[in-house]
């Protein structure tokens, strides 16, 4: 199959249907309405659902419906929009509902601007709603990446009974790149004698009145984060075999570094970079390898945040490396060379 | 001897929590009945709300989902397109419906989405003590309205099944109470509709009861049942809202 | 001939069944407590039952069968 020019947005809900998405619930929020609009025109011609929910919080909820009763369902937003959703994603994860939600981050807080941002990392990794509860979150770097791992995040969610984020910026959703959807994607198909279609006695339900019941429930969640963690994590490495200075950067940020680790090696600077592609499960076993090597001299995270996966960062490294920090912030977008001569400064 | 009268299969083995003479019991039945006699026990989706009637997915006989509070009409919602086959219904109180759910309910119904709703009003909130409900009626006494209700500072009660009447999709809506034995069986009969229509495929249905909480109203259940009838009733007129079928035939 | 069984244990000794009986046949046994704490339910005579079934319909919790 022949690669086609994908808007980012775009790209993901088609692979969304691809990976056998049948219901879309969304609401409109800039940097991400190709997405709801592409279901809307796409939805009724495969047979599927597309349906405008009066909100965000409706709108999770929704998706909570459709995934109790089995079915592959999809939402997205942008950063207050998934705010709104937190709630309705800690029902999901309690009640091991499986669902995919697209977050293309833009600035906040508040209602904080339309511009790409990757301040709400903490919100993705650490919980976002109340609860002991993680998603997985997948950070695409690329249109065919976010390709890849929205189709993958479907499998995720089906998999381990659980909500999956995709996590782009505006950037991600907004940009072009070629990128190749595949059409003969074999969705892998699990259990789901679990879900409510009618007929059953079966509860889809996150309440567990007794505290002791309701610590069995959260410690076999538990049992099952940390299977996730050993098969889940991904992550991807740059030139970081001689490195002496390993970025840490995901997304949109870590394409930048990319360009100014070209920069630094021009100069003879050894640079390298560690991509998250899973943001929970965070990798820390390559930092924790590299921050082990004689010659790596520094980490340097970059961000488009005031440094929030820093701090995951900071725990992999376990102290016995500096790890300096680099971030623009509000929809700023760094520039290769504002990177490069950052890294030049952390390195004299 | 023939049985006149025993509990309905749609509704489980386990003791209801609800407090003595609490009249969601009734209500649970009415709905449990209804969804057995119209045949539609092998196809009926519940979902529970957040409040006194939290735990119904312990008692209704079939696949239930616990919603948020308030969500109800959407995760319905979300059910209901993909089981459009199954009879799904959500089971709310005020404080859920009326209050935190106002924005689910009103476009569920706007949307003539095709699910019936069961609204138990007893204007307080049950679960959580006896607080103001946006159905507590005026100068009515709780504990977050210690004074009684005061309109010029919180405004009026919602009348639900008025304010979801003027919208053009729902194809049943009724006010009724279970109040006495002739007030149940009519209750019945409203909510039986409600559920025939979603069959028929004509859309949205609600079904507003009229309930006691006589722990939280500081009465006993029979007073409870005369102070229902005689300030209840004056505030929230009994009686069919809407009916899209009637409207069609009168055209 | 009218009869009626109660599921005495999850009485909840509310009397709606009480005052609901037409022929005020009901009445909450003070010489029993269930399991619950209540005092349940029964009729002082059966004999004069007409089993209009009024007692069960405002039943909250299900705990009246009625045959005739």
């Amino acid at each position: 199959m022949a690669k086609k020019l994908y808007k980012g947005n775009e790209a993901v809900a088609e692979a969304a249907i691809q990976a056998g998405c049948r219901y879309f619930f969304g609401y409109p929020i800039t940097p991400q309405n190709e997405i709801p609009e592409y279901m809307a025109r796409r939805m009724p011609k495969v047979g599927g659902t597309f349906l405008q929910a009066e909100s965000e919080v409706a709108a999770i909820n929704m998706v909570y419906g459709a995934g109790g009763s089995g079915a592959r369902v999809m939402t997205s937003s942008s950063s207050p929009g998934v705010s709104l959703k937190q709630e309705g994603i800690s029902y999901i994860a309690g009640a091991e509902v499986p669902c995919v939600i697209v977050n293309m981050v833009r600035g906040g807080p508040g209602l904080g601007s339309i511009q790409p941002a990757q301040s709400d990392y903490f919100q993705a990794t650490k919980g976002g709603g109340h609860g002991d509860y993680h998603l997985v979150v997948y950070a695409p770097g690329g249109i065919q990446e976010a390709v890849d791992l929205t189709m993958k995040a479907f499998d995720t969610a089906d998999l381990y009974r659980m909500p999956v984020m995709i996590l782009g910026d505006g950037m991600i959703g907004q940009m072009m790149e070629p990128a190749e959807i595949p059409e003969d994607y074999q969705p892998i198909v699990t259990d789901k004698s679990w879900a409510t279609t009618g007929g059953g006695r079966r509860v889809i339900n996150s309440l567990y009145i007794q505290p002791d019941e309701l610590e069995r429930v959260n410690l076999r969640l538990q049992k099952k984060y940390a299977l996730i963690k050993e098969k889940e994590t991904m992550y991807d490495e740059y030139l970081t075999e001689d490195a002496e200075l390993i970025f840490a950067a995901y997304g949109t940020t870590a394409r930048i570094c990319q360009s100014a680790i070209n920069m630094l090696r021009a100069d003879g600077v050894k640079a390298g970079l560690i991509r998250p592609i899973t943001l929970w499960p965070f990798p820390d076993a390559p930092f924790a390898a590299a921050a082990a090597r004689d010659g790596v001299k520094k980490f340097l995270t970059v961000e488009m945040s005031c440094g929030q996966m820093i701090e995951d960062v900071k725990l992999s490294v376990g102290g016995r490396k500096e790890v300096a920090f680099y971030g623009r912030t509000g929809g700023m977008i760094p520039m290769p060379r504002d990177v490069y001569h950052y890294a030049l400064s952390v390195m004299r | 001897m023939a049985v006149v009268f025993k509990k309905t299969s749609m509704l489980t083995d386990v003791p209801l929590h609800y407090c003595p003479g609490c009249t969601h019991g009734i209500i649970h039945r009415l709905v449990a009945e209804s969804i057995e006699e119209l045949g539609a026990a092998d196809k009926a989706i519940g979902v529970a709300p957040v409040g006194c009637a939290v735990f119904a997915y312990n008692y209704f006989n079939c696949d239930m989902q616990e919603a948020a509070h308030g969500r109800a009409p959407a995760v319905a919602t979300g059910i209901k397109r993909v089981n459009r086959d199954c009879v799904v219904f959500t089971y709310q109180g005020d404080g859920d419906l009326a209050s935190i759910g106002t924005a689910e309910i009103v476009h569920a119904a706007a949307r003539g989405e095709n699910i019936t709703v069961i609204f138990v009003n007893n204007g307080i909130y049950g679960m959580t003590g006896g607080q103001m409900a946006p159905t507590t009626l005026p100068g009515q006494v709780t504990t977050t309205s210690p004074y009684g209700r005061d309109t010029s500072h919180c405004g009026y009660p919602i009348g639900i099944s008025e304010l979801l009447s003027t919208l053009k999709a729902p194809s049943f809506i009724e006010r009724v109470s279970v109040h006495d034995v002739k007030n149940v069986v009519n209750a019945k009969r409203a909510i039986k509709e409600a559920f025939r229509r979603q069959i028929d495929g004509k859309g949205f249905s609600l079904v507003e009861v009229l309930s006691t909480c006589p722990t939280n109203w500081g009465m006993n259940p029979l007073d409870a049942l005369k102070w229902l009838e005689a300030n209840m009733i004056p505030y929230y007129p009994l009686g069919n809202y809407k009916d899209r079928d009637k409207e069609a035939a009168s055209k | 001939m009218a009869k009626l069984t109660f599921a005495s244990e999850i009485c909840k000794g509310c009397g709606l069944c009480v005052n609901a009986c037409p022929k005020k046949l009901l009445e909450l046994d003070k010489s029993r407590i269930n399991k619950k704490g209540y005092n349940p339910v029964h009729i002082t005579d059966q004999a004069a039952c007409v089993a209009c079934a009024a007692c069960a319909r405002m039943c909250p919790d299900c705990v009246i069968t009625v045959e005739r």
